[in-house]
């Protein structure tokens, strides 16, 4: 009878590590990656990329919302990093802290610092010195750009941002969150 | 038994297919290569022949059974015993020593090719290809190309290898090891082909998604040959000769192609992806992943992450009826 109960036991132990197992596999879910996306054709957001919230006439109506398909996805915000030197964005505005251009970590942008608004400006391109990309790269590129650029100001999660950069220097993203962390 | 004999002679047979390929360390096409299917030669005796004695031995015991052991006295067993287990003790460790110094013979041997009258091929690894250079002291006659290997036969050459993003690693087994590429590091080794022809290499060093589709192909030609490809990828581009392939031109260097790829010639003069000034020449397209054909072309540029999912390459929307003088201009390029 003893016996009996042990081998009971045996068995209970074993099934239970059974579906530890099985609960560890539904954990096995990664990252969605968009490495096929549609080459869409480049949409300007007009309405939603306003650059001052003045405006005359009658009442206001409420402004589109324009996401970044790619908020929060590690994988395109790296691209976006592998891009930015791709496309010589850092040839002008260096690692985000300007030079040539202006700087990229900041809160005052002058033509706004929201996705639709840094969308707008690397399609369209701005006065002094920005050039206008609009029907050169494809508008997901753009998107990823923008998705590392906020990176670089600490707008995205930090578990999807790269620990450090593709060369040598430390990835401004780190030292945001360093720095901010160390003010609290 | 007629299936047991029959699963054991298939294996057998795979090794007939081993001879005059593109990509196998047992046929070499080089001094080093050679050395090294000896060593594996010598390896694939020496371990095969103790496998077999390892094997028959258990075979032995087993059909033997205890009885015979049991009726020898037991002195005589202890000592017969002892026996066995020093002089089998003895020969591993000699097998063993024998194949070290085999080993490190045949690495002297590698190591050890001779210099003289050699050229310089500088190969970076790059996210899933091949940048090629070939270094000369005469600045106007360096060449540049992508996955794609000409080397005279009978001429030692030295790769000078780095990466320019993870650690990939340089293979061509007809010809010599794998030597890694590391970033920011130049690791260098020297081949030699003595036999003309065509050998294939593989990233040998696991580099990401697309590691299975980094190809490069080395081709082996007399000096001759070999003097009139460099003279001929020295040149700048063919200039398009019909208002089709201007057509392309203008496209190409109207799309975001210019962004990361070269065409000596023409203003297009970016170093991030392959340089296409004499893609029409290559053999293959996106490292070895497709033959070097129209069609091909077509269904790489229009959906490359298709072809070879996650590789570098942009998806960009070209119209349909750009896409023809494109195709016609990529492929005239000679």
């Amino acid at each position: 009878m003893a016996c009996l109960r042990s081998i009971e036991r045996g068995c209970c132990v074993r099934t239970v590590w059974c579906i530890f197992g099985l609960v560890l596999l539904t954990s096995c879910q990664r990252e969605h990656r968009d490495i096929r996306p549609s080459p869409t054709q480049l949409a300007l957001f007009g309405d939603a990329a306003r650059e001052s919230p003045l405006r005359p006439g009658g009442p206001v109506l409420p402004q589109a919302v324009v996401t970044n398909p790619y908020t929060g996805s590690a994988y395109d915000i790296a691209e976006g990093q592998r891009l930015y030197e791709w496309y010589n964005c850092s040839g002008c505005h260096f690692k985000g802290g300007g030079g040539i251009g202006p700087p990229l970590i900041k809160t005052d942008w002058i033509y706004g610092g929201e996705p639709e608004n840094l969308f707008d400006t690397i399609v369209k391109g701005r006065p002094n010195g920005m050039p206008s990309w609009g029907g050169r790269i494809p508008a997901y590129q753009i998107w990823q750009i923008i998705a590392f650029i906020r990176s670089m100001n600490g707008m995205q999660p930090t578990s999807a941002t790269a620990s450090r950069g593709d060369t040598i220097e430390t990835n401004p993203q780190n030292l945001v969150n360093r720095t901010s962390g160390a003010t609290k | 038994m007629k299936a047991r004999l029959a699963a054991s002679v298939a294996p057998l047979l795979l090794f007939t297919g081993c001879a005059g390929h593109q990509q196998s360390a047992i046929d070499p096409a080089g001094p080093q290569a050679e050395h090294i299917g000896m060593l594996w030669w010598v390896f694939f005796s020496v371990l095969g022949i103790i496998f077999i004695a390892v094997m028959a031995f258990t075979l032995l015991s087993l059909m033997r059974g205890d009885r015979e052991i049991e009726q020898e006295p037991h002195e005589a067993k202890e000592k017969k015993l002892t026996r066995i287990v020093a002089g089998v003790t003895i020969g591993t460790v000699v097998t063993l020593f024998l194949l070290l110094v085999s080993s490190i013979v045949t690495g002297k041997a590698v190591s050890e090719l001779s210099q003289k009258n050699g050229m310089v091929i500088e190969v970076t690894g790059n996210q899933w290809w091949w940048y090629v250079r070939y270094q000369n002291d005469d600045p106007t006659k360096i060449v540049v190309t992508a996955n794609e290997i000409h080397i005279p036969v009978g001429r030692p050459v030295m790769i000078r290898g780095t990466s320019n993003d993870v650690i990939h690693s340089f293979w061509v087994p007809n010809l010599h090891g794998k030597r890694d590429l590391i970033p920011s590091r130049v690791t260098t080794e020297w081949i030699q082909a003595d036999k003309p022809g065509i050998y294939r290499g593989q990233c040998a060093e696991f580099c990401g998604l697309q590691h299975a589709l980094m190809a490069l192909w080395v081709i082996a030609e007399p000096q001759n040959k070999f003097n009139a490809w460099m003279k001929e990828q020295l040149e700048p581009a063919a200039d398009p000769t019909d208002p089709d392939k201007e057509r392309g031109q203008q496209v190409f260097l109207n799309n975001a192609c210019v962004f990361c790829h070269a065409i000596r010639g023409t203003t297009a003069a970016a170093e991030i992806g392959p340089d296409l000034t004499h893609f029409g020449s290559r053999r293959s397209i996106a490292a070895g992943t497709l033959p070097n054909t129209k069609g091909n072309l077509g269904g790489w540029i229009s959906d490359p992450q298709g072809v070879k999912p996650g590789n570098h390459m942009a998806t960009i929307a070209v119209n349909p009826n750009e896409l023809e003088p494109l195709l016609n201009y990529i492929e005239s390029l000679k």
